[in-house]
């Protein structure tokens, strides 16, 4: 053989044959990261979700259900904003899956399951990119809150601890909802489930208004659900109060979903066909 | 290049195939498949829809794991030494396989960074490529503005970007106009004059004989033949020429001519206004255009007509290609080979035939 294998480049490949190294799995990682982002840059509408859901449900909420959840607007969005930040996350979140699931029917993931890199890379990838889109859309809530009246009384810190909480909470949803995307055969199959899981988790919650109201049953599962640890310790760090609880119990939950569905959403990658 | 490179190779067979079997659920797709390639040669897999031919590419390329057999390719073993073996591969997949969203140089860079090609490298490489597949022009371009053969080019740059030592095309030209095909088999060549070792399927006789040094045909997860194209012509018959005359009603007197000079086989086609002649050597060849050409007979053009598929399965199976239908719906309508399910009968859902059969690359 003579070109097509000579020349420099396929010597260090050859080399180390089986192993990569932690430093490439880092190049991969941010190889694959560049092309996540420079696809949402390339199809911009695909960010209305995450730029319009928050503020809609801002506006929605606020002005529709503020005077009778909390008898005044201004009470109610220090009330509702923090718990906005969990309730935009998951639903961001959620959205991976249905993404994964068409680019398997692409043909592109394919290519890179043929390619040699860690089979976690490319998911981890989409992780990434996936958490700065919560990020700029975490941004613009608060911002956009901020114009409607929402004050921080706490300090900048206890902001950035909230929103990088809200993140942590996202990020293990991430992965349930990328195991979901490999896992079930159709975007709307998929759609479909990530529906089931949030609807639930999301109005059995503290988000939108205070459990003490609500029935004995529903208020035993607003307890263990982590959206409403979430919400409660966001609550906390833009308003003051109890913090160690809640944050304890998010940590706790995210934790354990990425510890059980990592895994498995990784093992799915390489199986799927 | 060098000691480094070499995998413990085995008589200079890039590819070995013994006794691979995968099926899916009652779906025999292969069934005992056999084959090689020779190091620096191109093999074509000839077969109709639903033959395997793409469940072998699959199978060779670690994408899945087969229920039976062993492989190598470029001395790794499919099974057990997966994360080297995509070193040394580069695959186009039947359907492309391009970002559709990126840009032509930002496909082929992302690929040269996946690599490990260092920043500079692959930035050069990418631009290479493009050059070379004369895509320089659309480089900027997002894929999906590109028309199919702009696809089918930028995907054959990706899958040479490291410089793979085996290279797989599935079907690189089913459904290109012929201009096109044309472009790709040029650019194929292009990459077997460079050294490459080719494992290519296709549906049509014509591109094997373009291209292949070697042939096996599959047909139903099964090797039907299979050796040199001199050998499978000589099977199936040789080559038909076609004569257009200059004046269509001469077609009759030529055929006379042709068979009184002892030409045998010599028919006219009057509809289609070509007189056609069954050839098996070149002074065969030389005998009828020397026949027509001594009697004066105006000729508009001629043109030598392989075999096709269809005829060469009918001279070794004595039945036409024709796979099931079921098969063909299946086969056709999966728009990548992903995930997307067609429920044909007698198939069972992909995706349960995947987590019943697909045993998971532990790479
Ligand atoms: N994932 C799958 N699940 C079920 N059947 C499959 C799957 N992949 C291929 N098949 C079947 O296996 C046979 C061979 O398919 P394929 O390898 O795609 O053929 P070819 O590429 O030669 O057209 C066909 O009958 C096809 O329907
Ligand atoms: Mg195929």
């Amino acid at each position: 053989m003579s070109a097509a294998v000579a020349g420099p480049l396929a010597a260090p490949a050859a080399r180390d044959e089986a192993r990569i190294s932690p430093a490439a799995h880092l190049r991969h990682i941010g190889a694959l990261t560049r092309r996540n982002l420079m696809r949402i840059k390339a199809d911009p509408e695909s960010m209305f979700d995450a730029l319009l859901m928050p503020i809609i449900f801002t506006v929605l909420f606020v002005y529709v259900f503020g005077g009778a959840l909390s008898g005044s607007q201004h009470g109610y969005i220090q009330y509702l904003v923090p718990g906005l930040l969990g309730q935009t996350g998951i639903n961001l979140a959620m959205a991976v899956g249905t993404g994964l699931n068409t680019d398997f029917s692409s043909g592109v993931m394919d290519r890179f399951r043929t390619l040699p890199i860690g089979r976690a890379s490319v998911l981890i990838a989409k992780l990434v990119a996936e958490t700065c889109r919560g990020l700029v859309s975490f941004v613009i809530l608060i911002g956009f809150a901020m114009l409607l009246g929402l004050e921080v009384k706490t300090g900048p810190l206890e902001v950035v601890a909230a929103v990088a909480l809200s993140l942590v909470f996202g990020s293990s949803m991430v992965w349930v909802s990328m195991l979901l995307g490999m896992s079930l055969r159709s975007a709307q199959a998929v759609q479909g489930v990530a529906m089931l899981v949030i609807m639930p988790l999301q109005f059995g919650s503290s988000t939108f208004a205070s459990p003490s109201t609500m029935p004995g049953w529903l208020q035993a599962f607003t307890k263990v659900n982590p959206l409403s640890a979430l919400a409660d310790a966001c609550r906390s760090l833009f308003n003051g109060g109890p913090l160690a609880h809640p944050v304890l119990m998010v940590l706790a939950w995210s934790i354990g979903i990425t510890v059980v569905t990592a895994p498995l959403a990784v093992a799915r990658f390489r199986k799927r066909t | 290049m060098t000691s480094t490179d070499t995998a413990p190779a085995s008589k200079g067979l890039a590819v070995e195939v013994h006794g691979i079997v995968k099926h899916y659920g009652a779906t025999k797709a292969l069934d005992g498949v056999d084959l090689q390639v020779r190091q620096g040669t191109v093999l074509g897999v000839l077969g109709p829809n639903g033959a395997g031919k793409t469940t072998l590419v699959r199978v060779l390329s670690t994408l899945i794991k087969p229920d039976a057999g062993s492989a190598t390719v470029a001395g790794y073993d499919v099974l057990r030494q997966p994360k080297q073996l995509r070193r040394a591969i580069g695959l186009t997949g039947q359907y492309a396989s391009v970002d559709e969203l990126l840009s032509g140089y930002e496909n082929l860079y992302l690929i040269g960074r996946l690599l490990d090609l260092p920043r500079k490298q692959a930035k050069a490489r990418a631009t290479e490529l493009l050059e070379r597949f004369s895509l320089t022009e659309a480089a900027g371009r997002p894929a999906r503005t590109y028309s199919g053969g702009m696809r089918r080019r930028l995907d054959l740059a990706a899958s040479m970007i490291g410089r793979p030592r085996v290279l797989y095309l599935d079907e690189p030209t089913t459904g290109l106009d012929p201009r096109t095909r044309n472009e790709v088999w040029h650019e194929v060549q292009g990459m077997v004059a460079d050294g490459a070792t080719v494992l290519l399927t296709t549906q049509y006789m014509e591109e094997a004989e373009q291209l292949a040094d070697e042939l096996t045909v599959i047909d139903r997860g099964r090797v039907i033949a299979s050796g040199g194209i001199a050998q499978l012509k000589a099977k199936v018959g040789g080559q038909t020429l076609q004569v257009r005359p200059g004046r269509a009603d001469q077609l009759p007197e030529m055929v006379r001519c042709l068979t009184e000079a002892g030409v045998p086989g010599a028919a006219a086609d009057p509809s289609e206004g070509l007189l056609s002649v069954p050839v098996t050597g070149e002074e065969q060849l030389t005998a009828v255009v020397g026949v027509l050409g001594t009697r004066g007979f105006a000729i508009a053009s001629i043109d030598t007509r392989l075999p096709s598929l269809d005829e060469v399965f009918l001279a070794i199976t004595g039945r036409r290609s024709t796979p099931d239908p079921a098969d063909r719906a299946v086969a056709e309508s999966r728009p990548g080979h992903g995930s997307q399910d067609e429920d044909q009968d007698g198939h069972r859902n992909k995706n349960q035939a995947e987590s019943k059969n697909e045993k998971e690359y532990a790479a």
